[in-house]
C-alpha cells in the first residue's frame, strides 16, 4: 500500500511539474491552427496550399520578433462534429488562432465555439456569408469571400447580360442556401426572375443528369450553379454532354476556383465566368508569391482561400508583434479589435481594412475562363472581365444583421 | 394526357432513362461485387478504389502513353484486374477460413489506403477525360436530349452483365466455379485448380469495376473520391438483390437506377438516401434479398 502512495505521489509531482515547464515553454510561442479539408472534395481548393500559403507568411514575417510560431494543421473531414472537437481541443490546449475551415457547416459550427471561447478565428475558406450577418462574433473574421460577394459579381453580370431568368441547382447544405439566397436577391432586384431551384443531396451526389434535364426543362436564360468543387465540375462534364450550354442557356458557375478549372480542363470550361478576389497571374508581386508557394505544393496552384490564408496570418503576426506575446495571449478579443484597426497589407490583397463585422475588404474580379487556343500553358486560365472595388463588393455593414455593426 | 403526378410526362420518360443509366453504372459494380461474393464469400470494399483506379488508368494511358478511349477500355481492366490478382493472392487468401468481417475489414483498409495514395499524388479536384470522337454528340429523341455516349454506356453495360452471366451459367467454366462454390474439397478431388480459380475470379470481378470506372471517365469527374459515392449505394444494391446472385444484382441494379432517378424528380433532397431506405425494408420482410435464396 505504501509503495503505492509514493509512487502515486511521484507520479503526481511529475504530472504538476510536466504542464508547468510546457507552460513556459508556450508562452513565448504563438500558434496558428489550420482546419481545414485533407481528405475530401475541397481538398484542393483549401487543404494542403492553404498550409503551405500559412507556412509562407509565418517564413516571410521571419524570426527576429522575439517569439517562435508554430503551425499546426488538422482534418475536419468537412464534418461540423470533427471541426467542433478539434476547435475545442485546440483552444483549450492553447491554439491562438484557427485558421480557413472550408465548408460552410464546419465554418459556422467552429465559429460557435470561437464565440464560446473568446478566442480568435479567421475563416478564410467558408463561403456564407452569415459569418458577418447574423451569425457574426467578435472575435470572428471573414477574409477572402463569400456569398454576397459573389453573388454580385457573378449573378449581377450575367443578369446585366440579358440573363434575366434562373433556375438554381444548389447544393443541400448551409453554404448553398446562402449562395442561393444571395443570388436570388440580385435577380430579382435586377427585374429578373427565379423560376425554380432544386435541392441536391451533398456530399454524395454525382451524377447530376436528371437535375440538368429538370433545370433545362423549365427554359430559364441561366442556370445557376450553387455548389462547389466536385459538384460543380460535374454540372459542367455533363451539361455540356446533354447539349445544355449548345441550346443557348448559359451556365453561372457561382463558386468556382482556378484549381476547378484545371480538373475540368480548358475544352469543357471554356467561356465560363466565375469570381475570384485573388489570381496568381495578375501582376509582379502575386506572380512571385506564387513561385514561393508551389514550390511547397508544385502540383497545385494557390487560389483566393490559399492567399487568404497567407494573407490572415502575416497581418495576425504582425498584430501579435505589435501588442506582445502575452497581451496577444490574454484576450482573443483584444488581439481581433487591434487587427480590425490596423489596415492590413500583403502582396496577395494589397493594403486593406477590415469592417466591424469582421469582413476584410477587397476588391472582387469576374473572369472568364479561356478557350484551349487562348491558354498560353498549365494554369493560363483566366481573363479578367471586370472589376469591383473592395468598399462595393461586400454587402453593406447596414443590411448584414451583425449585432456588432449596431454599436 | 401529358402530365402524370403534376410532372409533364416528356420530363417524366426523360428521367426514367437517366435512371435506367446510372443503373447501368450500379449493376455493372453490383455484378462484380456478386461474383466475388458468390465464389470467394469476401465482401470487397476495395471495389470503389478499383472503379476509381479504372477511370485513372484511363487518364494515365492517354496522358503518358497516347492511348485513347478504346485502347483503355480493353488495357485498364487488365491492369487493375492484375492488381487484383495481386491482392488477393498476397492477403485475401489468407482470410477465407475466418469469419467474413475480417474480409470486409480487409478489403475495407485496402480502399482506403489505395484511396489516400492517389489523393496524394492527384489531388482533388479531378483530371479532365474527353469522350471519345466516335461517341460525341446526342441524339434528339422529342421528350429529351440523348448524349450518344450514354446511350453507348446502357448497351455496354448489359452486354457485359448479359456476357458475365452466361459465363457462369451456361459455360462448363461457370459450371467448375458454381460447383467450387457448394464444395470446393469435391471440385479439387476432381482435378480441378480451386486457388487458382478463386484468385481467377477476383481478378475478373476487379476488372468489371475497372471497366464500368473507364466506362465513368468521360461523365463524371476523375478524382480520387468518385469511387467511395458510389460503392455505399452499390452495397445497398447487392443487399437488397440478394448476396451472391447475379442475376438479381443486374436487375436490382438497373431497378435502383430507375428509382433513383424518379426521387430526384419528385424529392430531389431524399435522392441519396431512398436507396437505404428500400434496402431497410427489404431486410426486415426479406432478409435473404429480393433474389437470394435463404
Amino acid at each position: 500500500m505504501e509503495m503505492n502512495r509514493r509512487s502515486l505521489l511521484a507520479a503526481g509531482t511529475a504530472a504538476a511539474i510536466a504542464p508547468l515547464s510546457r507552460a513556459r515553454a508556450q508562452a513565448n510561442t504563438i500558434r496558428i491552427g489550420v482546419l481545414t479539408d485533407m481528405s475530401g472534395t475541397y481538398r484542393d481548393n483549401t487543404g494542403p496550399t492553404s498550409v503551405a500559403a500559412t507556412r509562407e507568411a509565418v517564413a516571410e514575417f521571419g524570426t527576429s520578433h522575439g517569439f517562435t510560431i508554430e503551425v499546426l494543421e488538422a482534418d475536419h473531414q468537412n464534418r461540423p462534429d470533427v471541426g467542433s472537437n478539434i476547435a475545442r481541443q485546440w483552444y483549450d490546449q492553447g491554439v491562438d488562432l484557427i485558421l480557413d475551415v472550408p465548408t460552410s457547416s464546419v465554418g459556422l459550427a467552429v465559429n460557435q465555439i470561437a464565440k464560446e471561447k473568446s478566442k480568435a478565428y479567421i475563416n478564410v475558406g467558408s463561403a456564407t456569408a452569415d459569418l458577418t450577418g447574423p451569425q457574426c462574433g467578435a472575435t470572428t473574421l471573414h477574409w477572402a469571400y463569400d456569398t454576397y460577394m459573389l453573388a454580385k459579381s457573378t449573378g449581377g453580370a450575367m443578369v446585366r447580360a440579358g440573363g434575366d431568368t434562373w433556375f438554381f441547382i444548389t447544393a443541400d447544405y448551409a453554404f448553398g442556401h446562402a449562395l442561393e439566397r444571395d443570388n436570388t436577391n440580385f435577380v430579382r432586384g435586377a427585374g429578373g426572375r427565379v423560376l425554380g431551384s432544386v435541392r441536391t443531396p451533398f456530399p454524395g451526389t454525382t451524377d447530376f443528369s436528371s437535375f440538368l434535364v429538370q433545370a433545362a426543362a423549365a427554359r430559364p436564360k441561366v442556370i445557376g450553379l450553387a455548389n462547389a468543387g466536385a459538384d460543380t465540375a460535374n454540372c459542367v462534364k455533363q451539361a455540356a454532354e446533354f447539349g445544355i450550354t449548345r441550346r443557348g442557356i448559359k451556365l453561372a458557375a457561382l463558386l468556382l476556383f482556378v484549381n476547378d478549372v484545371n480538373g475540368i480542363g480548358l475544352q469543357t470550361a471554356q467561356g465560363l465566368v466565375c469570381t475570384e478576389s485573388f489570381y496568381w497571374d495578375t501582376n509582379d508581386k502575386t506572380r512571385a508569391w506564387t513561385q514561393r508557394v508551389v514550390r511547397r505544393t508544385p502540383t497545385n496552384y494557390p487560389n483566393m482561400i490559399h492567399a487568404g490564408c497567407y494573407s490572415a496570418a502575416l497581418h495576425f503576426l504582425k498584430t501579435v508583434a505589435a501588442m506582445g506575446v502575452p497581451a496577444a495571449k490574454a484576450s482573443g478579443l483584444d488581439l481581433i479589435n487591434r487587427m480590425k484597426a490596423t489596415p492590413s497589407e500583403d502582396d496577395c490583397f494589397g493594403r486593406g481594412v477590415i469592417r466591424q463585422d469582421g469582413r476584410r475588404l477587397i476588391p472582387s474580379f469576374l473572369f472568364e475562363v479561356k478557350s484551349p487556343a487562348e491558354s498560353r500553358g498549365p494554369w493560363d486560365f483566366y481573363k479578367l472581365l471586370q472589376t469591383t472595388p473592395a468598399d462595393e463588393a461586400f454587402r453593406p455593414l447596414s443590411e448584414g444583421g451583425c449585432q456588432l455593426a449596431r454599436t | 394526357m401529358d402530365e402524370i403526378f403534376g410532372i409533364p410526362a416528356p420530363l417524366l420518360f426523360g428521367q426514367l432513362l437517366l435512371g435506367l443509366i446510372n443503373g447501368a453504372f450500379y449493376a455493372m459494380l453490383s455484378l462484380g461485387l456478386a461474383v466475388i461474393f458468390g465464389l470467394l464469400n469476401i465482401i470487397n470494399f476495395t471495389h470503389g478504389s478499383q472503379f476509381m483506379m479504372g477511370a485513372f488508368v484511363a487518364w494515365m494511358l492517354l496522358a503518358w502513353a497516347g492511348l485513347g478511349y478504346w485502347w483503355a477500355l480493353l488495357l485498364a481492366p487488365l491492369i487493375v484486374g492484375a492488381t487484383g490478382v495481386i491482392i488477393e493472392r498476397l492477403m485475401i487468401s489468407r482470410l477465407y477460413k475466418l469469419d467474413h468481417l475480417y474480409g470486409l475489414l480487409l478489403t475495407f483498409g485496402i480502399g482506403l489506403m489505395i484511396e489516400g495514395v492517389f489523393r496524394n499524388e492527384f489531388g482533388s479536384s479531378g483530371l479532365p477525360y474527353r469522350i471519345p470522337n466516335e461517341l460525341q454528340g446526342a441524339w434528339d429523341l422529342g421528350f429529351m436530349f440523348m448524349p450518344v455516349y450514354r446511350g453507348w454506356v446502357v448497351v455496354f453495360a448489359l452486354a457485359c452483365c448479359l456476357a458475365t452471366w452466361l459465363v457462369i451459367e451456361k459455360t462448363r467454366l461457370g459450371a467448375y466455379l458454381r460447383a467450387a462454390t457448394e464444395n470446393a474439397a469435391l471440385v479439387q478431388a476432381f482435378g480441378v485448380n480451386v486457388p487458382r480459380m478463386i484468385t481467377l475470379t477476383y481478378g475478373a470481378g476487379v476488372a468489371l469495376a475497372a471497366l464500368a470506372g473507364v466506362l465513368a471517365a468521360p461523365i463524371y469527374s476523375v478524382n480520387p473520391q468518385m469511387g467511395t459515392n458510389l460503392i455505399i449505394i452499390v452495397f445497398a444494391v447487392v443487399v437488397i438483390g440478394g448476396m451472391g446472385s447475379i442475376l438479381g444484382s443486374v436487375i436490382t441494379g438497373f431497378g435502383l437506377g430507375i428509382v433513383e432517378g424518379m426521387t430526384k424528380v419528385f424529392w430531389p433532397e431524399a435522392s441519396s438516401t431512398v436507396i437505404f431506405v428500400i434496402m431497410a425494408i427489404v431486410l426486415l420482410t426479406r432478409p435473404a434479398g429480393l433474389f437470394g435464396r435463404a
